[in-house]
């Protein structure tokens, strides 16, 4: 009601001014809530990193554990399998970085890089999803003997790079550690 | 404006008139065969987390853990609890990890389609003493001791009118640790004159449920050791489980009175902001 | 809605433009800008737009609630707990729901009582009145089916006693019961419907609300006074006068809000409803929450039979009948003479009503036994005595006190007389 700005007009705009915020700021306030409980729950982020024994894990042996609700692969790849990996120069690879979560993003994609490191080179820790569309691939299948996704054809080799079709990445190494000789911490 | 609040004061004197005589009435029943229950009301202590400012004692959240863990939880489950929340009691992510890895828990099926057990992570919960409430009734007599999870919020005794109008002032909301304090402590008394007790209960004058319960008297001087020097009487035991309880049925209470405050000032804060804009608007009315 | 001519001005090209091909800004502009108030309204007249917020709220909070809910028996309760404990602010947005209803109801009741005090359900105002009731209705049901859905003791047997209400009737009430229940006792199916309806039922609230205000700016506010505004002087712009007001009166409810949120979250909830529930073992004595006491009172006092309706359906019937009154209240009145603050027994009696509300509330919470009962039996006489004997003959028999000419008239009266400084009218009804 502008009509008897007479009196002190600064004032009056400053006290509308300050309610106005203090209920935008309110506004705000309550809104948190209600954004904030969409957000993964304790009990979801309680399971955020897990533990799996690795002992019984043979060479040529892997297992899949369940992990933020997505499969793993850890593999104990046999003698050969890794030096068919070693033996493909990174000029062959689809996908020439490493992915993995444990190292700089920009790491090359060679064989080491994707195992467990040097000394752990038989260990494959990576998510079993194809990075084309979310499938999961199938084990010691495909042109390379690595994996096979069946959705829409796309071959991994042993190491777990893309070779063929049309995914674009590599399949990702989460972050993990052995927290011990047999036992390995994802996530 | 006046004569409505006079209108409610003759109202509120109206009520507590009716009410009083009707106190009067109730009061009328025998001592050996009582039939309002408890016989008698818990005492109100005073917890480190009762007002609008209370935090809990993690020291005593600490000892009462370790009540529970080493008398109650051979009868009584905590299925709602996971272990990763008992880092509010103070112990590190390590500390938590040891003392679930002394529970068992089952898991599985494994690749063989068998269930296995393995030692507990902070995901799990605590593993309840029996396989399910058939099998718990049956080994106590018929009566299932009831989960813990809640029961500091399930069990409160009734203040009657004119306490539980002051309640709202004075925020008593310490019902249950007051009942589960002054429960455990209750054995002691001994039955009036003439009272019957059937025969594999207890008689105790603070029960919710009747003049005796099945539960034999949980505690006794010395069973629990407290490693911070606290006295090791079963008063202070029944106050520090009774604390563990109540933290066990509502873990988020400091954060929850944390807010409580905040909100308070900002809303009387903006009440006031609103009232003197509301007085501007309305001055060009006349 | 204002029912009188539009005085909204398209300002912009663009407002214009939208004006003429859908008058939405228009219909906001006369319904909530520009609608004329009488300028002596006092702060009981601020709890519909408390109301209105109340509604939102629970809304909100219970669509949010309904992301992390699950309705199955094996599920439901550790489902709420999982709210509480896990989920991020779950604690809160659970407290604000469960604590958010009985803030509805507080509202609602002093949102009736304000009328049943001045009047406001007289004509033209009945439809007016009648779709409130129906708001009332609707809010109880809503109620009552969401406090079966965290699955606790309280949960399982209130449903149990409530849908026991539909055995009571003749003939064909066990077949209702089974209908709403879909089986013999309250169980899964219960559970799933329940929470269906629950989640439904607000949308057809805030559905009876458009009606409801819709027939308010057809025949405009009554006021303290209960005379119709006749000048311009006599009425204010919604907006900023009772818009402004509005938001204080809600600012201040929503501290009282606050307080139990945050500080006595479980004070009007009962502890039962923290034991999971058991269809084998029931609580020593079962109560409703807060808000239905009074009705549940009057459920219990009809404790004996008159000619073929036993006591059972007599008293199912009371309790239905006390809330069935209401609908028939601007044809019992037969006063000529709208405010209560012009009616000094009708005043008398009104106050009485109120602390009788209040003491069979408190009855509907004591076991129903002894002078409990014969107490409950008197208040539910004076309840309906007051619909069906009190208010027609008083309106025949009582002399009113004089009525101020117009509604400036009253505000200018108190001013004169220097009984407030406060200038809005704030206590104006009480000047005669």
């Amino acid at each position: 009601m502008s009509a008897h700005d007479t009196t002190e007009p600064t004032r009056r705009d400053f006290l509308y001014v300050a309610t106005g915020t203090a209920a935008a700021v309110g506004a705000g306030a309550v809104a948190w809530p209600f954004i904030d409980q969409m957000r993964p729950d304790a009990s979801t982020l309680a399971l955020a990193s897990i533990e799996v024994d690795v002992s019984s894990i043979e060479p040529g042996m892997s297992v899949t554990a369940k992990w933020r609700g997505k499969p793993v692969f850890i593999r104990n790849r046999t003698p050969e399998e890794i030096e068919a990996a070693k033996e493909v120069p990174l000029s062959e690879l689809k996908d020439p970085v490493a992915r993995n979560a444990n190292l700089p993003s920009d790491a090359p994609a060679t064989d080491v890089d994707r195992s467990a490191g040097e000394g752990k080179e038989n260990w494959l820790v990576m998510v079993g999803v194809c990075t084309h569309l979310g499938c999961i691939p199938l084990g010691q299948q495909g042109d390379f003997g690595g994996w096979f996704c069946p959705c829409h054809g796309s071959h991994y080799d042993t190491a777990g790079r893309v070779r063929k079709g049309p995914a674009p990445e590599n399949m990702a190494v989460p972050t993990f550690e052995f927290i011990s000789d047999t036992v390995v911490r994802i996530g | 404006m006046k004569k409505i609040l006079t209108g409610l004061a003759v109202l509120g004197l109206v009520v507590t008139g009716m009410s009083a005589t009707l106190h009067a009435a109730e009061e009328g029943h025998s001592a050996a065969e009582p039939t309002h229950f408890p016989i008698m009301k818990p005492e109100e202590l005073s917890w480190s987390f009762a007002g609008p400012f209370g935090t809990y004692d993690k020291g005593q959240l600490q000892r009462g853990f370790k009540i529970y863990k080493e008398v109650c939880s051979a009868c009584h489950s905590m299925n709602l609890v996971p272990f990763r929340a008992l880092e509010d009691l103070g112990y590190s992510e390590a500390q938590v990890k040891t003392i679930a890895a002394e529970y068992m828990v089952t898991d599985g099926p494994d690749d063989n389609g068998d269930m296995f057990e393995r030692a507990a992570i902070p995901s799990d919960h605590f593993p309840a003493p029996f396989a399910n409430p058939q099998a718990a009734a049956a080994a106590n007599g018929g009566a299932a001791p009831p989960d813990f999870s809640l029961i500091a919020k399930a069990r409160a005794v009734e203040r009657g009118f004119p306490t539980f109008v002051f309640d709202i002032f004075t925020q008593y909301a310490e019902g249950g640790p007051d009942y589960i304090h002054a429960l455990l402590i209750g054995y002691d008394e001994e039955p009036p004159e003439g009272m019957q007790i059937p025969t594999g209960t207890y008689y105790n004058p603070h029960f919710i449920g009747g003049k005796s319960l099945a539960m034999a008297p949980p505690l006794s001087e010395g069973i629990v050791t407290y490693d911070d020097g606290s006295p090791e009487t079963v008063d202070q035991y029944a106050s520090d489980v009774a604390a563990f309880l109540m933290w066990a049925a509502e873990p988020h209470m400091e954060e929850r009175k944390k807010t409580g405050f905040r909100v308070m000032v900002f809303l009387i804060l903006f009440a006031g902001l609103v009232y003197m804009t509301k007085r501007k608007v309305w001055a060009d009315a006349h | 809605m204002s029912g009188g001519h539009s005085t909204y001005k398209p300002s912009t090209g663009l407002e214009r433009w939208i004006d003429q091909r859908m008058p939405l800004p228009r219909l906001i502009y006369d319904s909530f800008v520009a609608y004329p108030v009488p300028r002596n309204l006092n702060y009981a007249y601020t709890f519909g737009g408390i109301l209105s917020i109340m509604l939102v709220a629970q809304i909100l909070t219970g669509v949010v609630l309904a992301m992390h809910y699950t309705a199955n028996t094996e599920m439901a309760f550790n489902s709420v707990e999982k709210i509480m404990r896990d989920v991020n602010s779950g604690w809160l947005l659970r407290y604000l729901h469960s604590n958010g209803a009985s803030m509805f109801f507080v509202a609602v009741y002093i949102h009736i009582f304000r009328g049943l005090y001045y009047g406001s359900y007289k004509a033209p105002r009945e439809l007016l009145w009648i779709l409130g009731c129906i708001i009332y209705l609707l809010m109880m049901a809503t109620g009552f089916m969401g406090y079966v859905l965290p699955w606790g003791q309280m949960s399982f047997w209130g449903a149990t006693v409530i849908t026991g209400f539909f055995s009571a009737i003749p003939l064909v009430g066990d077949w209702i019961q089974q209908l709403l229940l879909g089986g013999f006792a309250v169980d899964n199916p219960t559970l799933n419907r329940f929470f269906s309806l629950h989640y439904l039922l607000p949308f057809m609230i805030a559905g009876v609300v458009v009606l409801h205000v819709w027939a308010l700016h057809v025949t405009g506010q009554t006021n303290p006074t209960g005379i119709e505004p006749k000048s311009k002087t006599d009425t204010v712009a919604f907006t900023p006068y009772a818009t402004i007001k509005d938001a204080f009166a809600m600012v201040l409810f929503l501290l009282l809000f606050a307080y139990f949120v945050f500080y006595l979250p479980n004070y009007l909830g009962h502890p039962d409803n923290y034991i999971e529930a058991n269809p084998l073992k029931t609580p020593a004595h079962i109560v409703p929450e807060w808000y239905y006491l009074p009705f549940y009172a009057i459920l219990r006092a009809i404790t004996f039979s008159i000619g073929p309706i036993d006591s059972k359906l007599g008293g199912v019937l009371a309790m239905f009948g006390s809330i069935a009154v209401l609908f028939f209240v601007p044809w019992l009145d037969t006063s000529k003479v709208r405010s209560a603050a012009y009616r000094p027994w009708y005043k008398l009696f009104f106050w009485l009503f109120a602390a009788n509300a209040i003491f069979l509330g408190w009855l509907g919470s004591r076991p129903a036994e002894g002078s409990y009962v014969l107490m409950a039996q008197a208040a539910t006489l004076y309840y309906f005595a007051f619909f069906l004997v009190i208010m027609p003959l008083l309106g025949l028999i009582e002399t009113p006190r004089k009525l101020p000419n117009s509604i400036t008239e009253a505000v200018l009266g108190k001013t004169k007389a220097g009984a407030a400084a406060v200038p809005e009218g704030a206590a104006a009804d009480k000047n005669a």
